[in-house]
């Protein structure tokens, strides 16, 4: 029944915005769209206390919705140990990011419509989590790239911010293809798309295969591999990650609440829910550990190098989830959701933080022309601080327990993939320190390079958008105790999440990671500490040296900058060839081909032959009669000559 | 000669076809004016009376007579509303000559 609640009061609270956006006031707006997500956010904490202490998890039938005689669907909430964690993080941060719009969108044109789409997207997101079957786990899935089409678009004057949604839903679209096949095969092999019937009959099915163009696949491999290419759209795995990074031309709240925190999780949230499946699936494992892997070093190296505050995050983020990727190809799909717990907090709080000092520095987003701002905006640098630390996993905050988890989960799998995702973990780990402290230094530090105007004007952020970054630091520092010590997340026997997640015995390497070296286990540590140091080294106390190093290694540093090319290589390969596709379509086969042929060609005989036959018309009276008497005559002529022969 | 001077349905027949054609002539011949028109399709109209009346009594039945009242009826109801368009198109175009009336040319 809470559930209910729950899910359905943000749609409630975006429909009466939405519908009214033009007639009711910017307050009203805000108090209904907020307390709508407050409610539900506070009704998720019982719920999830209802679960994970007393087991109350429960499947919620709505209403039917598709019944084509072996193709069952139901509308049902399904809430069990993951769902609930999903739940308590996507309201949570839902709604302290509605409380913080309401002072980041101040000065906007349409703060209704903003908050419409907000709880809009909140209500996909729940309808992702609580789905009981693919397809509407597939519908909450495009919802939520609806929204977040809506919300990076939202400045719809600016031609890039409506580029950059276009960019988000189309490679989106490319990996909602894959999963959609995911779906499609699901079905065909097991005749249903319930999770339950799914799950229960996966070991069966082993051995079965699918054949696509004429070559044997095995039938699980294939759906893991599909459903895994949609969770990399989702969540900005290389190769399907260039969308990310342009998504921060939205708001900064929508920048926290979705491209952070929980829409781009839905992919992890997909494999964990997945993992009856993917436990049966070791091929698929392989790929997603190499994918996250190669992931989360690869979004590193381009943080190290971007200016744009929001864009460092970004890529911050695509990295973190190339760590709660692989975390799940080692079968620790635990210690990936932990981990997407406390990122979610630390990385809400980031980029809200970040949004605070954009708000301080009138809308100026490049780092390079801030620096010396940190004793004028003390708290959202000490917010910043705070979580920064839990992103490099220093002990204590929130980031330590789930990096370590994951790191040591990767070695413990001691396979030839897991040591190669720890070692780019641990690379990652160091990056991120660096990025993150260069960020810190760079920003806060050292002279100001703003115009005098920009620096009189910075002021600390108003209390209705630092109360929600307290909440968020709250978060990233005590969930990963909270999740580590008191819920045992991550424990081995997998108590905590029942039989929501599945790890078969033989693939359990959170038992394992306690008989693992005592060096890999501080490795994570140190690597952190390390990049920090380093960091500072480089930019505090050198801060003629990284320029140095940049020209010296110029290759690499371009390569980094420019994000591996990837932008430029897709532009070369699939944008270009397609414009001219289109091009030749259209010019030639649509306006010359069908257009000719077509209406034109139709268009043009008629008009031809009416000139031709028209001129036959001369007007005149005496012409007509005289037609008509030479017909009458020849008609008279036709009938006598008849009667008479 | 005797055949010829008394006036038989040959004779009636003979002056209707003159009748007809001289109309007919003078819708196609007429180039100047539409009165001239609307009176060569009056002429024709009467030569067809001529011939109806004739057969009528050549041949001892009353319809013809009947149907020539109904013709001359029409005619006269023809010619009104041939005048009135007259009249009018003159008021909007400023002219009545034939050569000049040629708006459904191609």
């Amino acid at each position: 029944m809470l559930a209910y609640f729950i899910v359905f009061l943000p749609v409630l609270a975006a429909i009466y915005t939405g519908l009214g956006c033009r007639i009711i006031s910017v307050r009203h707006a805000q108090i209904v769209t907020c307390l709508g997500t407050i409610i539900s956010a506070i009704l998720s904490w019982v719920l999830f206390y209802n679960v994970v202490m007393q087991g109350a998890g429960a499947t919620v039938e709505i209403l039917p919705w598709i019944h084509s005689d072996e193709f069952m669907v139901n509308w049902s909430l399904k809430v069990d140990q993951l769902t609930a964690v999903m739940l308590v993080v996507v309201t949570s941060v839902s709604a302290l990011v509605h409380v913080y719009s309401v002072g980041y969108m101040a000065h906007d044109e349409h703060p209704q419509r903003f908050m419409a789409y907000l709880s809009l997207f909140t209500f996909f997101m729940l309808m992702l989590v609580t789905a009981n079957d693919f397809v509407q786990l597939f519908f909450g899935w495009e919802g939520v790239g609806l929204s977040s089409y809506l919300l990076i678009g939202f400045w719809d004057k600016k031609p890039s911010a409506n580029a950059a949604a276009m960019k988000a839903f189309i490679v989106n679209r490319i990996g909602d293809f894959g999963f959609a096949i995911g779906i499609f095969s699901v079905f065909m092999i097991f005749g249903s798309v319930h999770f339950a019937d799914v799950f229960a009959a996966a070991p069966s099915k082993i051995n079965e295969t699918i054949n696509i163009a004429g070559m044997q696949f095995p039938a699980l491999d294939f759906i893991c591999v599909m459903l895994f290419i949609g969770a990399m759209g989702k969540s900005a795995q290389i190769g399907l990650h260039t969308w990310l990074p342009d998504a921060m031309e939205g708001p900064t709240p929508v920048s926290a609440l979705i491209h952070a925190a929980t829409m781009v999780t839905a992919g992890v949230f997909l494999v964990a829910r997945c993992s009856p499946l993917f436990e049966y699936a070791p091929h698929a494992l392989m790929m997603v550990t190499a994918v996250g892997a190669v992931t989360c070093l690869f979004a590193g190296t381009i943080a190290i190098t971007q200016n744009d505050i929001k864009r460092i995050i970004a890529y911050s983020t695509c990295s973190q989830l190339g760590y709660m990727f692989f975390a799940c190809g080692v079968s620790a799909y635990s210690a990936g959701i932990f981990h997407l717990m406390t990122h979610a907090f630390f990385k809400a709080l980031l980029f809200l933080g970040a949004g605070s000092v954009i708000h301080a520095m009138s809308d100026e987003q490049d780092i390079r022309n801030m620096g010396g701002i940190w004793k004028k905006i003390p708290i959202t640098y000490a917010l910043f601080w705070i979580g920064s630390l839990a992103l490099a996993g220093i002990p204590f905050f929130a980031g330590y327990f789930s990096k370590d988890a994951i790191l040591e989960s990767a070695y413990a799998a001691d396979t030839n993939i897991g040591h190669f995702a720890f070692y780019m973990g641990l690379a990652a780990a160091f990056l991120t320190a660096l990025y993150s402290w260069r960020l810190i230094i760079i920003a806060f530090h050292g002279a100001p390079r703003a115009s005098d105007e920009t620096m009189h004007h910075i002021h600390e952020s108003p209390n209705i958008m630092l109360v929600p970054l307290y909440f968020l630091a709250l978060g990233a520092v005590v969930s990963g105790a909270a999740g580590y010590y008191i819920l045992h997340m991550v424990s081995g026997d997998g108590a905590f999440w029942q039989d929501s997640i599945k790890v078969l015995e033989e693939h359990n390497v959170l038992e394992k990671i306690h008989h693992i070296p005592t060096l890999v286990k501080l490795s994570p540590l140190i690597a952190g500490i390390s990049g920090i140091g380093l960091a500072y080294f480089l930019y505090m106390f050198r801060p003629g040296l990284p320029g140095k190093i940049a020209a010296a290694f110029r290759p690499i540093y371009k390569f980094f900058y420019n994000k591996w090319y990837f932008d430029e290589f897709y532009d070369w390969l699939f944008v270009r060839p397609a414009k001219r596709i289109g091009r030749f379509l259209w010019k030639i086969f649509d306006i010359k081909i069908i257009d000719g042929f077509g209406p034109n060609g139709a268009a043009f005989i008629t008009r031809f032959s009416s000139i031709r036959f028209g001129v036959v018309q001369t007007g005149y009276v005496y012409h007509y009669a005289f037609v008509m008497m030479v017909g009458l005559i020849g008609f008279i002529t036709w009938y006598i000559y008849r009667s008479l022969g | 000669m005797n055949a010829f001077l008394e006036i038989g349905l040959i004779h009636y027949i003979v002056l209707s076809s003159l009748l007809f054609t001289i109309g007919t002539l003078g819708i196609f011949i007429n180039r100047k004016n539409v009165i001239t028109l609307l009176l060569s399709i009056e002429l024709m109209l009467l030569s067809v009376n001529i011939n109806f009346v004739a057969f009528s009594a050549y041949l001892g039945n009353l319809t013809g007579q009947v149907f020539t009242m109904f013709v001359l009826t029409v005619a006269a109801a023809e010619a009104a509303i041939g005048l009135a368009i007259l009249v009018v198109y003159f008021r909007n175009r400023g002219t009545i000559a034939v050569e000049d009336i040629h708006m459904m040319r191609g």
